[in-house]
């Protein structure tokens, strides 16, 4: 019992951070899923939805800027899909790949100049950033929240794709645009709503992950970014349950290990502290390397029906 | 009901449709025949809106339709049953058929009746994933998913590719009621027996040029015909 008690806070804080992570990595596996892209820019949009909340919680109340936070953050998906990637639909697609790169780094530099590379303060929203107590851990209600409506939103995803016609229309346009346009299917406006429900996962992402961080700067979509894309990797790249199964096992993982230390040295099996939290991000990446060895599809990889 | 005028379309960086010229009559069976490379499946893609023309006019029901995109073109009531099937394997039996009726809005129930009518094995495979399907049938579910958008005019590019000589006439078999039904075809075919046994008009295609026209019967007993394609 002491020993769940004593680590209560850290797999907390790893279901929690694995939802955020989630919310991310959906974007990344709906649009790999569909153009056979990596967007790199998706990390950046998460981080631009953080500095839009920054600033603009200032002009007006938080009911009238989250929702507009949201609604920008989806509108910047949907104009970088237009601008940077539909016009290199038919070109190779190294070039649509760098194109997203050159995005990224356009979003990084325009948040620089904006914020002048200073830490900006994340407004703290009222309820969900309340401090609550669960059992021995004392946390944020962010923590608690983040998990439910991660898997809210996930179920909402699945109905969407498996029982809308939209749903229909993206799943046959992941497989064949050629015979998805015979059926009268506009490719380009499925390709826009894979961004616009990116985007928006992203940016629901990003008020609960900043919430629990005391700011945002310019590459703080980065490290979120590259792990939510590592978990849609574990998960199979392509596939939405596998990116949510991801992204939980490394949220709660990493944390595990950031407590590790305390959990060795309350249990008696060593003395001193050996500084393994510094290790907590490198564990993200082993892992990567070892999926892409034993299981290169990933844990839900797309499997292949084909008959021809 | 279909005209093509002069009709070039540069494809691959080649010539592959060099000035081409026919008519479809609403009702009939035409086919295009021609050996690999004609420019048989071009033709058609051009038709449906996937391959841009370089110069010449498609046009339908009167209507000029050379440069729209293919799903405006479905609109109109023309459908294409791509070469290779080309079902969407992870959707079921039923769902590539709803997709086939993308455009509609309307209740589809009496249609996939109709067309579980016509191939009663998709009723029995509805809810399983097309990619699991034997050729013929995905062959099969191909027609009736391009049924679903209730086109007038049906083109076919070679349905009897990599299947059994059975199942082959049992597709030719449902073409032939499909067009009584009132669907106008427009089939290609290097299967050109078959197909000149069951049009009403064919074409034959040589290197991107109509080189011979006719009703199919007489295309069947003509000399050149015979010995380039009939192997007699």
């Amino acid at each position: 019992m002491d020993f769940l008690s004593d680590n209560l806070p850290y797999i907390l804080s790893g279901i929690s951070v694995g939802g955020q992570y989630a919310l991310i990595a959906i974007g990344y596996t709906m649009v790999y899923g569909i153009l056979r892209l990596i967007n790199f820019a998706h990390g950046d949009v998460f981080m631009v939805a953080g500095l839009m909340m920054v600033y603009l919680s200032s002009w007006a109340p938080l009911y009238v800027t989250i929702p507009l936070v949201i609604i920008l953050t989806v509108l910047l998906g949907f104009i970088i899909e237009r601008a940077a990637y539909k016009p290199l639909r038919s070109s190779p697609r190294m070039s649509i790949m760098i194109s997203a790169i050159g995005v990224s780094y356009l979003l990084q530099n325009i948040s620089l100049y904006i914020t002048g590379g200073l830490n900006k303060n994340y407004p703290s929203i009222p309820w969900i950033s309340d401090t609550i107590t669960i059992g021995t851990a004392v946390t944020k209600r962010v923590t608690v929240i983040t998990p439910i409506l991660t898997i809210v939103l996930v179920v909402a995803l699945v109905i969407l794709i498996k029982h809308t016609k939209i749903g229909m229309a993206m799943r046959a346009v992941s497989r064949d645009f050629e015979t998805s346009q015979l059926m009268g299917i506009k490719v380009d406006s499925v390709i826009s709503y894979t961004f616009i429900i990116g985007s928006l996962l992203a940016a629901i992402g990003s008020i609960l992950y900043f919430t629990n961080y005391p700011g945002v700067v310019p590459n703080s979509g980065a490290m979120p970014g590259l792990k939510a894309f590592v978990a849609a990797v574990f998960g199979g790249i392509g596939s939405i349950p596998g990116a949510v199964v991801g992204a939980f096992i490394i949220g709660i993982c990493e944390n595990i290990i950031k407590g590790l230390d305390t959990m060795l040295v309350t249990s008696g099996i060593i003395k001193n502290p050996l500084g393994l939290a510094t290790f907590s991000d490198a564990f993200t990446f082993a892992l990567l390397i070892i999926i892409l060895i034993v299981k290169p599809t990933g844990l839900f990889g797309e499997k292949k029906t084909d008959k021809v | 009901m279909l005209k093509i005028e002069n009709l070039k379309v540069n494809y691959g960086g080649i010539e592959a449709v060099k000035g081409i010229s026919f008519e479809v009559d609403e009702g009939s069976i035409v086919t295009l025949i021609g050996a690999n490379g004609a420019g048989k499946s071009t033709t058609l893609r051009t038709i449906a809106g996937l391959v841009k023309p370089a110069s010449g006019t498609v046009s339908f029901m009167d209507e000029d339709i050379t440069n729209k995109k293919a799903n405006e073109i479905v609109a109109k009531g023309i459908t294409l049953v791509p070469e290779g099937r080309r079902v969407f394997p992870d959707l079921t039996v039923i769902e590539n058929l709803r997709v086939g009726a993308y455009l509609r809005k309307d209740d589809l129930t009496e249609d996939i009746k109709w067309v579980y009518s016509l191939f009663p094995r998709l009723e029995e495979r509805s809810w399983q994933a097309a990619g699991t399907l034997s050729g013929g049938e995905q062959q099969m579910l191909a027609v009736g998913r391009a049924l679903m958008s209730r086109p007038k005019l049906m083109m076919m590019d070679e349905p009897s590719l990599g299947l059994a000589p059975l199942v082959v006439k049992g597709i030719f078999d449902i073409i032939k009621e499909i067009n009584k039904q009132g669907v106008t075809i427009l089939l290609i075919e290097q299967n050109a027996n078959m197909a000149l046994h069951t049009a009403d008009m064919g074409y034959v295609l040589e290197t991107g040029r109509i080189t011979l026209s006719g009703p199919g019967k007489e295309l069947l007993k003509d000399e050149a015909v015979k010995k380039a394609y009939l192997g007699k």
